[in-house]
């Protein structure tokens, strides 16, 4: 019951303070999932990434399905869930209910300036740490720029680049061994 | 009654079939407005703005409000639901397999060659918004293309991130109350 209550509580807290998309969510999963609970590895998370990529839905909530359930099984899965949408739909429905011209509000628009420096400033401390653990060898590098050249540049499906990937990966463990 | 049903079954179709992540569902939504007529396509732009606005993951926040404007408040939590439910079953599944052949030599190294290459796709995600945070892109190739005001910003909360450990949370709290001061 209080690993439930913790899952819980720990996915409405990177639920409330995620601007963006999933990846937004990166730091945070970082700072409570990986050090604080130690609910799984950073290599786990970014596998959990990979896939919830590549599988339908919001990668913030396959991710938080992934971990939920390693932690505390179905039960988990479902209760992390809920507690990552809890903020979204409380907030909007306030937003939505009261105040339709939310985003014009100059103390809004102010705040969020300063929130995406905030945000870029805890993406560049992930993507680099991140980094440091898997583009450290010449078949690393040489992944992560096709990752970011393909998705950023080409409308290839990033489904099927991420099929390839894993492709390379075991076409790299048999030369290699 | 069979408004909620459609509701119900448009959102879990959303879910079932958006891949990669919340502005893969936008789609869905427009169909959504061209199909049912539940809110027209202008609406829909600021529902796509107040949910890049305001925190949660902004595939969620859509649903909530779309489901809202359609049925109110209820209307809000269970489009919510039903977005989320198949991503829980396809999710339970895949980690259910994934416990078998974790050990497996084959999807180590499929992994292997996975990961570096989200860090790549990570990087793609966010470069638009380091451009577009850190330069002013209308005034590119002019010594006013750098935003100097948020770079030197950047620059601090960085040094001080990475040198005290404070929790991501307080960042961007940090980041707000300083936008609000210097009316950013």
């Amino acid at each position: 019951m209080k690993e439930l209550v913790q899952l819980f509580c720990a996915w409405f807290k990177m639920g409330l303070f995620t601007f963006g998309g999933g990846y937004a969510m990166l730091p945070m999963i970082q700072k409570e999932v990986i050090e604080k609970y130690h609910w799984a590895s950073e290599d786990e998370v970014m596998d959990y990434y990979a896939i919830g990529q590549c599988t339908p839905g919001i990668i913030a909530v396959n991710t938080a399905t992934f971990i939920g359930y390693k932690v505390k099984g179905v039960v988990g899965a479902i209760v992390s869930t809920l507690g990552v949408v809890c903020p979204s739909v409380i907030i909007i429905t306030l937003i939505a209910a009261c105040l339709t011209n939310f985003q014009d509000i100059p103390v809004v628009q102010h705040a969020l300036a300063g929130i995406r420096i905030s945000v870029c400033v805890l993406m560049a401390v992930s993507i680099y740490n991140l980094g440091k653990k898997s583009v450290n060898t010449l078949f690393g590098i040489s992944l992560c720029l096709a990752g970011f050249i393909f998705s950023y540049f080409t409308n290839v499906s990033i489904v099927l680049l991420v099929i390839i990937a894993g492709i390379c990966g075991v076409l790299q463990g048999r030369i290699s061994k | 009654m069979s408004l909620w049903l459609t509701v119900i079954i448009e959102f879990f179709k959303t879910g079932l079939f958006a891949v990669g992540g919340g502005l893969a569902t936008i789609p869905f939504l427009q169909d959504m407005a061209v199909k049912y007529g539940w809110f027209d396509l202008e609406t829909l732009s600021t529902m796509i703005a107040v949910s890049e606005s305001t925190p949660g993951p902004i595939g969620i926040n859509m649903a909530t409000y779309v489901g809202y404007i359609t049925l109110g408040p209820l209307g809000g939590v269970i489009s919510t639901l039903s977005l989320v439910a198949p991503s829980i079953i396809v999710i339970l599944i895949i980690a259910n397999m994934l416990d078998k052949f974790k050990e497996s030599k084959i999807v180590k190294q499929v992994f292997n060659g996975i990961r570096p290459f989200v860090v790549g796709l990570i990087l793609a995600a966010t470069l638009d918004l380091f451009l577009s945070t850190l330069l002013n892109l209308d005034m590119l190739f002019s010594i006013r293309m750098f935003s100097w005001l948020s770079i030197v910003i950047f620059a601090i909360m960085l040094f001080v991130y990475k040198k005290y450990k404070i929790n991501p949370i307080l960042v961007i709290v940090i980041g707000a109350i300083i936008g609000i001061l210097l009316q950013l």
